[in-house]
Formats: C-alpha cells, structure tokens, sequence
C-alpha cells in the first residue's frame, strides 16, 4: 500500500489515526503532555474533516465516565490523558474494562506527582495494569500512529471487546518532530471497518442491564469471564497486527526483537527508549558483542510464556523500568518478567531509569551493556539498580 | 566540518543544538527544520527541552538529521552545529553554548560582532565561528525582532543540507494556513537575505 511520508509529532500523528476511525463521540480532558493531541483533534472538527461530536466535561473522571455512557450507548469512542489526568479517571478505568467497552484512549506518558513534573515516565500506565485495558506501548511517532489504529481493530473485536490504552511517552514522542508513514483516509478506514456494537442502551426492543450491583452471589463469575478474555485478546492482538503488517509492509508482534538470535545478552524495555538503546547496541555489535534488545509492545495481556521463550537459553538479561514500584520488589516490568522466567536459570537483573523524564542517554545503555557483559562472564550485579540518577 | 553537507558527506547524522530565549522562535524552529528536510528525503527530528516556559528564559532546542531514520530519543549531547539566536546567552555559564562542543562543532551565532570576536568570547579554538545579524534582518523583512528563520536562511550557507528554494517552499507550506502574505513574504526575504550576509572567517 502506498503511504505518505509525512513529517508529524507523535500528537499529531495520534489525532489522525483516531480521526481515520471516523468515532462518533470524543471527551476529554487537557493535561500536558496530552492537550496538543486533543488540540489538533479539536481542530479537524471545527475545519469540518471530523464529524466526531466532542464532549467537553469539567475533569478527567467526567472525561472517563462520558467515554462510558458513549461506548454502552452504542457509539465508537475515544478519549485521552496523561499522568494525574488518569488518575483522576481511575474509578471508571476499572468500570470501562468491567462492562466490556471498547474504548480507545491515547495515554501520553507522564510522570505522576509529587513533586509536580510534566515529563515522561511509565508511573501513569503502570498503576493502571491490573485494571483491564489492554496495554500498547510505542517507540516513535510511526509506532503511536501504528498501534492507535489498531488499537479500534483490537477493541472492538467481538472476542474482546476491551479497552485498549496507546501509551507513548511525554514531550519524547508526543511533542518530537518526526517522519513517519501514514495511510490514507480510506485504506485506514477499510482496515479499521464500520463501527459494530454488540450490545447498546438505545435499543429499546432489546433492553439489558449495564452496571447493577452484583454481590458475592454472581461478581466473582462475572470477574471470572472478564479473566478469560485476555488469553482471547492477545490472540486479537497478534491477527490484528498480522493483517496490518500485510497491508502497511509494518509488523508488529508482542515484542520487537532487535539482533535477538545469536544473542547471549538481553535488555528488555518499553517505549522510546528502544531506539537508543538500539543505536548502541549497534556500536556494542560492531565490536563483536553479542547483546540484543527485547521491546515489549503489549505489556497487557502480558506475554508471559512467549518473553519466557525468547530469553530462554541467554547468558544475561537486564530489565529496564521507567517506573518505581514504591515498596516493591523491582518495577512493574521488572516483577512480570522474572516471574514469567521462573524455573529457567538466566540472570536477571533489573533497572529504574529516567524518572520525571530524566534523559536516557547512550552512556546509560553502555553501563547496561557493560554489567550485561559482567553477568555474563560469571560476576554479580545487583537484583535491581537505579540508572541516571546522582547519588 | 569537512563538506558544507555533513549528513551526505559521512552517511552519519547531523546533530543541530540550539540555544535562544523563550520568545525567539527556537521551538519553532528546530521542529520546522527536521519537517522541510523530509522534502529533500532525509529524516527528521526536531524537539526543544521543556521546561518553565517563559518569555526570555534561557531554552535549548535540538535537531537531527540524517539519510537514516533516526532512532535514539535522547538529547545532544555533543553537536556537530550549534546555532545561538541570543548573543546575551554567549557570557551565561548556564546557558552552556559550549558543553560538548569540540574540534569541527561549527557555531552560527546570531550577532553584529564578528566571527573572531565570537571565537576569542567562547574560547573555542577549533571550531568554525559564523556570525549574522538575524535580529537586525528579522526586524528589517519582517518587523518583529524574531531571528528563527533568517538564521535557518543563514544555516543552509554553512550547510547545503537543503537549498534555499527547498526550505523557502517548505517555509510557504507552514506558514500559509496562519499567517498573511506579508509576514509570509517578510519571512522569505528573511531567509535569502541572512544566506546572503552570513559572515565566515
């Protein structure tokens, strides 16, 4: 399929794959790093290039709860938000999940307060792992794009029929220049399909029931069918992102992996950072040392049996987190992937990086790489380590 | 540098710091930058550092270019040129005009002063020094003190990464949705007239 090169930020790059989707309703709330995106939302809909009806509300929970009374009525929906923005919605990000709906959010990753920071890291999705999206996280401009309009395709599937959150990090992807294919209105559309709903509150003919109250008779069965819904919507993510790869020549799998094969040293992360990591992996190659890089894309449902596959046999993996577990053992990642290792002998170590959008640098990802090299040879690093930080 | 087009020249990227105050157009400028090069097919990318955003504030922009798409997301830390759009900035520690700048950082200073002059105020022994009154040609073509685009103008002297008539299209692309074809005008004179005066050693 032909595409355009286009010059983009992240933000922009996001308002148009929602656009492409044609959604019937958006709400939302401004919060930096995010408000450019609904900026430029705001103005497809007023030149007249969006007939989406956009809801203004009063805060973030309001933004979350209309996303809700939408996306039940029936209507194709989005919103998006950053850090305390999704705090503030956390209430109705766990309904969202619950009652099945297939909301699109874009979550510009931001750090949460306090003290107040505009930058990225990974805090603002993290907290919200266990609550039922499904979690997309982005290396660039192209990839936001990528995974925002598959995000509908994932969403909506009659299997899953989930909410799907597009992260991709603060001022680093959201508010960066960069180039990147798009496809045309039509091809995208044709991709994404007309909006079915699989069950709406304006059909009076056929009436249901959206969020009663459920005790300790029926909950814990209807948690029970939510549970299983994510072994379905991984299967969803990979055909979705089978057929996109067909039609835009861009594949996407759970994970990317980069010079992974011969590898004997690993470094798993999330997020833009990939792309520098990946530059110095190529200096470190260049010389003979045999380190690759796992990306995690979907971070939920979290591929547990298939990231446990890749990292078998390795002499050394590092875990990069771009968030704290305050009291944890490790960050979010960190913790996932280590139980998904249980029973393979492959030292593990793990990382918190970049916090309040601390730079990522490439000297940083030689320090990986060099205690990589470490475990490697048989000596010891430390379970878990803080990078980029004075002491 | 060795070519007037180091991304063509070496296959390796260009790594573009800029350094103004809040108000100037640096912004503006370094992700205007990185989008006109995809017209000349090479990749792009331009950020500036948030921070507090206030008129007058000191502020760092960066841009990258090269025949590659670019991958790493981290700030630059030793630039191939570095563009001053506020002299005041040269005698500011803070600023760091300098930092991890070394033999063949090529600077392009927004000045009335010279080129030496602007070498023995930085100490920057070997480096090529360049110098333009882009204030003094903003006001002139455009009417407002803002040096962003003339010292673009000025850059495609020091590096033919793209012609004048290639960013110049570009330049009419951005601003035509915004702007009045006087300030679109006043910016396009801008641009050929700080190509022209661009003052080398």
């Amino acid at each position: 399929m032909e595409q355009k090169l286009v010059a983009l930020s992240g933000n922009e790059a996001v308002a148009y794959a929602f656009k492409q989707a044609k959604p019937h309703v958006a709400s939302a709330f401004p919060i930096t790093p995010q408000t450019e995106m609904m900026h430029k939302y705001a103005e497809f809909v007023a030149n007249g290039e969006s007939t989406t009806e956009m809801i203004l509300v009063e805060s973030e929970h309001s933004a979350m709860s209309a996303a809700v009374g939408s996306a039940a009525a029936g209507a194709r929906t989005f919103t998006a938000t950053s850090s305390a923005g999704f705090a503030l919605m956390w209430e109705i990000v766990y309904i969202a999940a619950s009652l099945r709906l297939p909301i699109c959010m874009a979550l510009v990753n931001r750090a949460l307060s306090g003290n107040i920071n505009i930058h990225c890291d990974h805090s603002d999705s993290m907290g919200g792992r266990d609550a039922g999206w499904i979690h997309l996280f982005s290396e660039n401009a192209q990839e936001a794009y990528d995974n925002a309009v598959m995000s509908w395709r994932i969403a909506e599937h009659m299997d899953v029929r989930l909410p799907v959150m597009v992260n991709y990090d603060g001022f680093i992807i959201s508010h960066t220049a960069d180039s990147l294919h798009m496809l045309p209105d039509d091809a995208a559309y044709d991709f994404i399909g007309k909006y079915k709903h699989a069950y709406t509150l304006l059909d009076v003919e056929n009436p249901i029931t959206v969020g009663p109250l459920d005790l300790t008779d029926y909950y814990f069965e209807h948690k029970t069918s939510q549970l299983a819904a994510y072994a379905k919507a991984a299967e969803v993510v990979q055909k979705v992102s089978e057929e996109y790869g067909a039609l835009t020549g861009r594949t996407y799998e759970y994970c990317e992996e980069y010079k992974l094969d011969d590898a004997d040293m690993v470094m798993v992360i999330l997020g833009s950072s990939a792309g520098t990591a990946k530059d110095v992996i190529d200096d470190y190659r260049a010389k003979g040392v045999k380190v690759g890089l796992l990306k995690i894309r979907m971070f939920r449902p979290f591929p547990a049996k298939y990231i446990a596959d890749k990292l078998a046999g390795r002499k050394a993996v590092a875990v990069l987190d771009r968030s704290a577990s305050f009291g944890g053992f490790g960050g979010p990642v960190f913790t996932e992937v280590r139980s998904a290792m249980y029973g393979q002998q492959v030292p593990l170590h793990g990382y918190i990086y970049g916090l309040g959008g601390r730079d990522f640098d490439l000297g940083q990802v030689a320090t990986v790489i060099e205690n990589l090299k470490k475990v490697a040879a048989g000596g010891r690093v430390e379970d878990i380590n803080l990078l980029g930080v004075r002491l | 540098m060795s070519s007037p087009n180091a991304a063509a020249a070496t296959g390796q990227m260009v790594e573009i710091r800029w350094h103004a105050r809040g108000g100037q157009g640096a912004k503006t400028a370094a992700m205007f930058l990185a989008e006109a090069v995809l017209e000349k097919g090479k990749y792009g990318q331009g950020f500036p550092e948030y921070g507090p955003e206030r008129r007058g504030a000191p502020m760092r922009g960066y841009t990258r270019i090269s025949e590659k798409p670019i991958r790493r997301h981290c700030m630059i830390e030793n630039p191939g040129i570095v563009i001053v759009l506020d002299p005041s900035l040269l005698d500011s520690p803070a600023a760091g005009v300098t930092a991890g700048t070394g033999k063949g950082t090529v600077f392009l200073v927004n000045t009335t002063e010279s080129p030496a002059f602007i070498r023995d105020k930085l100490k920057v022994k070997d480096s090529k020094v360049f110098t333009v009154d882009a204030t003094g040609i903003a006001l002139d073509t455009i009417g407002r003190p803002i040096p962003n685009m003339p010292m673009i103008g000025a850059l495609l002297a020091v590096d033919d990464m793209m012609t004048v008539e290639e960013l110049k299209g570009a330049l009419v692309g951005q601003l035509s949705s915004k702007f009045s074809q006087a300030v679109i005008d006043g910016n396009l004179a801008a641009v050929d007239r700080a190509n022209k005066e661009l003052v080398s050693e």
